[in-house]
């Protein structure tokens, strides 16, 4: 009776909601208004304009994550949920990082990290190079760790993940 | 297909909704609507005086008779005064369409001149809310108002009407469908769950009902008396869902919660089977979690599936109408008859017989008094109340059977509930009678609506607990704040002793002294003021002739004025935050 679930784990959520004006201070609102701590949002318009997906992780015990589903379920604007904690998903994030403040050695090592790593370069100048890294985000983690423990100077911005039901090949 | 205007369609949708009242306030962004609604007959317009006033008036309306109460506010300060209305019926599942006017779409984000983002505002408190962007929008838009409002578990829903939508041409149809995929309420129960629960009643030795607020929202009183009656299982209630059963049968042992009585509580801690229908197991029905129904299996029937093991884990949960669920138990019940329950009844009456709930008489009158002789009095009154000690006194003491009704304030506990409620509740009910039971403090919070109720030519009895105290809140002041009465007289005076007392650093106003002031208001004569009734009631032998007075008054309100023992507490209670075996009786 009544046990107390210390289950924390990471899960993942993707809601099928009206691409309207307010659906997205809906959904986030629903968390914090009920002091749900999400991890990440994302959102985008589908192959239908009238919908949009959400990707929402966050982590949670069963209990809350249960509440949370419910509650999402149970929103007039929220059409469809999808529990993808334990299902075969592909999931991307896109990550870029500045790094500022370069001299040539750091460039060369820099490039050099590209290649062992898997991400890209796209921009650059004399003292800085914009890294932009489209991996799963546990990866970008370690490419941006990889990357901080060489150098200092640095902005992210990190989109969050975005996730699908995969076909045969789960990567997330 | 003709061409009309917004605030055209706007009336014709209320019209087609078969809307009998309508509670509006009006303003700048709603006078064309106004307009509209002076041209037609089929439904009336309330005016209460204050926005609050005016939801709690539709709530009453709602709650007593089942059918949508429909408010139309102005923009800004229109709409934000509804907001504690909206949480109220959102937390007690009442059906309400809440119109607001808004500002002209191409206004909207300049900080306008009453704009607020009402719809951002009550997002997180309605069951749902909306602005309408586009004249096309609007007839779905009302449609799906009232159908989300009325249907699942109902509540509150917002629709906010711009000024230029409103005023633009377009269709004069209202939609005969809705169709909202994201949306899609399931009241069906459930088979095979539904046979589980009837195997583990049959097979439960101490079986017990609790009961909430959703069994009279599915209107199953009926049903579920029979289900009582044929299974012989007890039942217990929340304070909402007082009135689920009569009251007076012998299978009704009381209210659990924090100022439930003795035998309810103990009961859903011995239980081995609670089936608790339409209630999420609030803190204050629960006490502490973890505590609750330890020795139970718990059956759930809810119609929201966000409200089962929300608050306590749940065996069998049900997810579905409570209509429904009872009468296919009931079904069962009929075939296979009552369950053993007759040790287990026997044990409940012991505790009965123990701690039953009273209140001994005092010198000045006491709550219970009353409340007998609204018991006695009145047949069929339907009873609202407003939140404090005499909300709990109310739900203690009332008794309900028949066609009676007790209307509340229990998900919010919103002071200031008790008058307006009984106005929309007077409106719904013409020819019944109308009760309500403030505090002298919730009283204060919405007593502008008298001037309602008299321009209604309401006969409502508004009965006033004069305490001199918020004194529930002194209550607990007087239990665990080691009597320290801040901020709980409502007496009080700049230069008096118990002022000067507390500028000299002695906290404690020690009680009413002869030389307190003794009205602040004056009630009785503030009634007058309005054009009430209004009678003072000091002693028991007065009780009967006030309220035979006011039940002579059929054109307008009446006022009574009870002055109470002023320092009565309400027991039995639970310390807050406890479990619920941890009851203070005050004997
Ligand atoms: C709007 C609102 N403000 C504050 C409270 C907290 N509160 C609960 S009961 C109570 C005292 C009520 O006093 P009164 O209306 O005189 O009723 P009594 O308890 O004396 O019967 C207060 C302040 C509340 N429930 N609602
Ligand atoms: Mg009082």
């Amino acid at each position: 009776m009544n046990k107390t679930d210390n289950d924390m784990k990471r899960r993942w959520l993707s809601l099928f909601v009206e691409n309207r004006i307010g659906v997205l201070a809906r959904v986030s609102g629903l968390l914090s208004g009920k002091s749900y701590n999400i991890h990440s949002l994302t959102v985008g318009e589908t192959e239908n304009p009238e919908v949009s997906r959400m990707t929402v992780c966050l982590d949670a015990d069963d209990r809350t994550y249960e509440q949370i589903t419910k509650q999402f379920n149970r929103s007039v604007e929220v059409i469809k949920v999808i529990d993808f904690t334990n299902l075969s998903i592909r999931t991307k994030e896109v990550m870029f990082i500045k790094v500022s403040g370069l001299n040539d050695r750091g460039r060369a090592e820099l490039f050099q990290m590209a290649q062992a790593f898997k991400f890209r370069i796209k921009d650059m100048d004399s003292d800085s190079v914009l890294v932009e890294a489209v991996r799963t985000e546990i990866k970008n983690d370690s490419i941006l760790n990889a990357i901080r423990s060489r150098f200092t100077n640095l902005e992210v911005v990190r989109g969050g993940p975005v996730a699908i039901e995969s076909i045969s090949m789960q990567d997330r | 297909m003709t061409k009309i205007t917004g605030n055209e369609f706007f009336v014709k949708a209320l019209q087609e909704e078969g809307v009998e009242h309508i509670f509006a306030y009006p303003g700048a962004c709603v006078i064309e609507i106004f307009d509209e609604i002076y041209k037609q007959t089929q439904f009336d317009l309330i005016l209460p005086r204050h926005e609050q006033g005016l939801i709690h008036a539709a709530e009453g309306y709602a709650r007593s008779t089942g059918k949508p109460g429909v408010c139309l506010v102005t923009s800004g300060p229109g709409a934000t005064n509804l907001v504690t209305g909206i949480a109220d019926a959102n937390l007690d599942s009442v059906p309400l369409v809440c119109f607001t006017g808004q500002v002209a779409t191409g206004l909207i984000g300049n900080d306008t001149f009453q704009e607020v983002d009402i719809v951002g505002i009550t997002r997180n408190i309605s069951k749902y809310s909306i602005m309408v962007r586009d004249r096309a929008e609007l007839n779905t838009a009302i449609k799906e108002a009232f159908y989300i409002a009325t249907t699942g578990r109902p509540g509150p829903v917002l629709v906010d009407l711009p000024k230029d939508v409103m005023a633009e041409i377009g269709s004069d149809i209202y939609p005969e469908k809705v169709n909202l995929r994201g949306y899609k309420p399931n009241t069906k129960i459930h088979d095979r769950q539904i046979s589980k629960a009837i195997n583990m009643i049959y097979k439960a030795k101490r079986p017990m009902f609790l009961l909430g607020g959703g069994v009279k929202i599915a209107r199953a009183v009926k049903d579920m008396t029979a289900l009582m009656e044929k299974s012989e299982i007890p039942v217990v209630t929340t304070i909402m869902g007082k009135g689920s059963v009569p009251t007076n049968s012998p299978l009704y042992y009381g209210n659990v919660g924090m100022h439930g009585c003795y035998a309810a509580n103990n009961g859903v801690n011995s239980c081995d089977l609670l089936i608790s229908i339409g209630t999420r197991f609030n803190d204050r029905i629960t006490g502490k979690l973890g505590t609750f129904a330890t020795e139970a299996k718990i059956i759930h029937i809810d119609i929201d599936t966000a409200s089962i093991s929300k608050n306590v884990t749940v065996d069998v949960p049900l997810v579905g109408d409570a209509g429904e669920a009872i009468r296919k138990m009931l079904k069962a019940a009929e075939e296979r008859g009552a369950c053993e329950t007759g040790k287990w009844r026997k044990q409940l009456e012991e505790w009965q017989i123990a701690e039953p709930l009273q209140q001994e008489e005092k010198e000045k009158l006491v709550p219970k008094q009353i409340i007998d002789a609204i018991n006695e009095l009145y047949d069929e009154p339907i009873v609202t109340t407003d939140v404090g000690q005499n909300q709990m006194w109310t739900t203690q003491f009332f008794e309900i059977y028949g066609r009676r009704q007790l209307i509340t304030s229990g998900g919010l506990g919103t002071m200031g509930y008790g008058l307006p409620s009984s106005i929309g509740v007077a409106i719904g009910n013409p020819g019944r009678d109308v009760i309500s039971i403030s505090g002298d403090g919730g009283f204060q919070m919405n007593s502008q609506e008298l001037a309602t109720a008299v321009s209604e030519g309401l006969p409502i009895t508004a009965c006033i607990f004069n305490n001199g105290y918020l004194g529930m809140v002194r209550q607990w002041q007087d239990l665990f704040y080691n009597k320290s009465y801040a901020g709980t007289c409502l007496l009080r005076r700049k230069g008096r002793e118990c002022d000067v007392n507390l500028r000299k650093g002695t906290k404690h106003c020690n009680g009413r002294k002869a030389e307190c002031y003794p009205y602040i208001p004056d009630f009785v004569k503030l009634a007058e003021s309005y054009g009430a009734q209004g009678i003072r009631v000091t002693k028991k032998e007065e009780i009967a002739e006030a309220f035979a007075k006011a039940k002579a008054k059929k054109d307008g309100p009446t006022v009574i004025e009870f002055m109470i023992q002023d320092e009565e507490l309400v027991f039995p209670m639970i310390k807050p935050g406890g479990p619920i075996t941890d009851l203070i009786t005050g004997m």
